[in-house]
Order: C-alpha cells, then structure tokens, then sequence
C-alpha cells in the first residue's frame, strides 16, 4: 500500500489538501461584507465570527492568534482580510501574519474605501476574483505523511463512543505519528482521570511537567469558583448511559490518541513544534476545539460523534466517525465511517480503523467529507473574559 | 461475523460493556466459558467477568477504572452502587 496522499505544496514546506481562498473579517461588523464577497466568487470561503473589538489580555491573543492560524492553515492558498477601521484587532494586524507565512494576501479597511460597503464589497469581490484564478492554476502532487496534521476530536458522545470509534481513531493516529505526521489531542478537561497515563506517556520529565501543570491550575481556579469538576464527572447522563467514573469516562476520550509518546503540550490555536502526538490545553467544546485545531495547522480532523454531530471547519475538512447503529442509520447523512459494524458484524476495531485509514487518505486527495458536501463551516473561538468580566449579580 | 452483546476493550479487563440489554439469567459465551447474567444489564453498562472481591480494581481498557466496594460475583452488573473512583480516592487521600 502507498503512504502518500495529493496535497498541494505551500510556501515554507507546507502541504494543503484544499485550495481554499479565504475572506477573513477582522471584526464581527464587516461579517456581511466578507460573506457578500463569499457568495459571489466561487472557490472562495468566508469565516465570519463575533469577536475582534474590545478584546483584551488572554482574549486578544486567543482572537489574533486563530485568526491568523485559520488564514496561514496549509489548506489555504491565500487570503483577504477585510477590517472596519476602529477594531483593536485589525486587517493589518491579521494581514501581516498571512504575509510572513508567505502566503497571497490582501487586507483594506471598509472606512479607507469611498463609497462604503457597497465599494467595499466589489473590492474584495475584483481580490477574491483574481487570487482564486492564481489557486486554480496550482496542481495536486504526491506527499508523505510527515506532511499532514492530524486533529482529534469528539463530540456528542454517547457511552460506546469510547469502545468502538475512539479505539478506532486511536489505530489511525498511531499509523499517522509511525509514518512521521503530527496528530494533536485537544479537550484537557476530558483528560482529568487519566493525568498519571499520560503521564508516562511523556517522552521526559518537562514534558510530563506540562501535562500536570495545567490540569492541576484548572482544578484550582475551578474550585475557587465554588465548582468541584472532579466531582461532577461523569454526569448524570453519562451514568446513566453506563460510565461508573470519571477515569472510565476519560479513558474512552485519551482512546483518540492511540498508545503514542507524548512529545509536548500546546496552548490553544498553537503550533506544534515538532512531530508525533501533542496535546493541545482547550476546554472541550467542539467547534471551539475544532477551530483550534485548524488555527494550529491541522490539515484534517477526524470526529468522533454518538448521539450524531454535523460540525464541519471552513479551512479544515472534517471526517464524522460513529459507532451507534441508530445514529449511523437516521443520520446518515452525516457520518461517513459507520463503525457501528463493530456491534452489528462482530467487526474488529482494526477493521473499522482500516476503513477509517482509506477515508483519511481519499479525503487528504481531494474527497469531499459529508461536513463539506453540506457546508459545516462554522467556527467559535475561546473567550476566558467574555464581553466584559462584570455582572450585577 | 455475528451481532455482538459486548465487548471486551482488553485481555486484561475484568469487565465487559454491554451494546444491547442483557436480561437477567441470559447466558453469554466468553472464550470457551459460559457465564450466566445475574441482574438485568442496560445498553452501555458493565457486567462482570470474573469475582471481584471488595477493594479490589476494576480493569477496562486494560486500566484501572475503580474500586469495588462490596463483593462482586461473575456476571453482575458493575456501576456506581458497587464501584467508586480509583482516581478520587487517591486525589483525597493525598
């Protein structure tokens, strides 16, 4: 079997496997005139968000720092990058970074151009038109693995997510990191329980000082909060569906990332710094971590889903796996790895993990994902202050 | 192939999780044993393999999963009124 996949060579020894131009609003107020410019240019994709003005300390890091790793993700080509004029997080900000990647890129303020939106909106329209020409002309040739970001995800579980689909994912992220690729587990709340495996798994002991370090901060500034998240877990729900305990419930979700070294941790929407399995410190919210991920440079994220999840990425392609034979059947069309063939066939998880490889692999050369075919583009990117840290009550 | 009642994550694992209900007195086959359903074991939920003795873990993807706190005999159904967390157990009595 050939390990190599259809990517397209990026500046910086970068591999996309999409050839995507992106319409980045800077603030939420320009969303409309970036979705506009989408709309008219096909090839093009927008992200609008709600954020971008008045954003300060963590949230403005957070904010500048995804956007940025949204538009420079490998699967980009290039970007226009569309501002008010007023925002604290502004085109050129957004701009500058996409130019150090090297990547195409054009940024203007909506209050610098004559005639308001309506101009605005031709202007980008007359970019978007002329860089997705440029990105047409670029052609697909052969890669290895230790081109490709691998993001792990997983959302609405259910309790056999942690039996059949995450095992199975677990199989895929082990042959990505033996083939030399990246792979990156998010969601650190869903890692309480399992601290001391991990942290074996840690290839030194700074390393394994990493993993403790944030997970032993967030159970104390929860706990100041007056919240006991060791306590609360698992929840009533996930008692109900068969999880006795906390470990158990994080045992199914650590599943993702296989039996690999842990070579680092990552903070939200960072690179990795090398190769090999990372971990990367966000709160577990799937699009939020999906968009983390993408904003880290993973080129393609595979989600694990029980209860059934539609999500998708606007820069990264998402492959939906579940191993609930209900889910598989009435959402069919949201799931393209039915791994609930491990309960209704008596199929292995290496058999599911076969599968799931070949889909990797198909999607990597170009294969829509179902999230892509319906258009999931969503992202939501982490607020630790949120509007304002003030409330009456 | 066939239609799985459970799955067992590793060969170490005392316990097995169930991908349908188990009815009280249904028998299953594990390896060459047989072993008789003691209780009613909803969709998603444990059953037991071997004895398990009070205080000793309870094994699911090869690692420890908890404690059982009462005697727990083969085919019972394993949850939170017989097991408790390895994992809080230790943090408390650090």
């Amino acid at each position: 079997m050939s390990e190599e996949f259809m990517g397209y060579e990026r500046p910086k020894k970068q591999v996309g496997i999409r050839n995507k131009v992106v319409i980045l609003p800077s603030v939420v107020c320009v969303n409309h005139v970036s979705t506009q410019i989408a709309r008219r240019v096909e090839g093009t994709v927008a992200i609008p968000h709600p954020l971008g003005c008045g954003q300060f300390g963590p949230d403005f890091s957070y904010t500048s720092r995804t956007l940025s790793g949204l538009a420079t993700n490998p699967n980009v080509h290039g970007v226009i990058v569309i501002g008010l004029g007023c925002e604290n997080i502004t085109s050129k900000l957004l701009g500058r970074s996409v130019k150090r990647a090297k990547k195409p890129v054009e940024f203007f303020d909506v209050q610098d151009v004559k005639g308001g939106t309506v101009e605005a909106i031709e202007k980008g329209v007359k970019f978007a038109k002329s860089m997705v020409t440029e990105a047409n002309e670029l052609k697909r040739e052969p890669f290895d693995f230790s081109n490709l970001i691998l993001g792990l995800e997983c959302g609405a579980s259910d309790s056999i997510s942690g039996i059949t689909a995450n095992p199975a994912v677990g199989v895929v992220s082990d042959k990505i990191v033996e083939l030399g690729g990246t792979s990156i587990l998010p969601e650190f709340t869903e890692w309480i329980g399992t601290e001391h495996l991990l942290i074996d798994r840690a290839i030194n002991k700074n390393i394994a000082d990493k993993i403790k370090k944030p997970l032993r901060l967030f159970l104390e500034n929860t706990m100041k909060l007056g919240i006991d998240f060791r306590g609360i877990q698992p929840t009533p729900g996930n008692i109900e569906g068969g999880l006795s305990t906390i470990e158990e419930k994080s045992l199914g979700t650590i599943a993702k990332a296989g039996k690999s070294p842990i070579e680092g941790v990552i903070d939200y929407s960072d690179k990795p710094k090398g190769k090999g399995l990372w971990l990367m410190i966000e709160p577990g919210l799937d699009v939020e971590s999906m968009t983390g991920l993408a904003a880290a440079g993973a080129q393609v994220i595979i989600m694990t889903t029980g209860r059934g999840s539609p999500v998708g990425n606007p820069v990264s392609p998402v492959i939906k796996i579940c191993g609930n034979p209900k889910t598989c059947d009435w959402m069919k069309c949201n799931i393209d790895i039915d791994a609930s063939e491990i309960i209704t066939e008596g199929r292995t998880i290496q058999n599911v993990a076969d599968d799931l490889w070949k889909k990797l692999v198909s999607t990597c050369n170009g294969e829509l994902t179902q999230a892509e075919i319906l258009g999931f583009e969503d992202i939501a990117i982490w607020r630790v202050l949120g509007t304002f840290p003030f409330s009456l009550k | 192939m066939e239609k799985q009642s459970f799955l067992i994550m590793n060969s170490n694992d005392n316990c097995a999780t169930t991908v349908t209900e188990l009815g009280q007195g249904k028998e299953v086959k594990i390896g060459d044993k047989f072993l008789k359903i003691n209780q009613e074991i909803p969709y998603g939920h444990k059953f037991a393999t071997i004895e398990i003795k009070k205080g000793e873990k309870i094994i699911k993807y090869g690692q420890i999963i908890g404690l059982a706190v009462e005697d727990i005999k083969m085919g019972d159904w394993i949850h939170t009124h017989n097991i408790k967390s390895y994992y809080l157990e230790r943090i408390n009595n650090e």
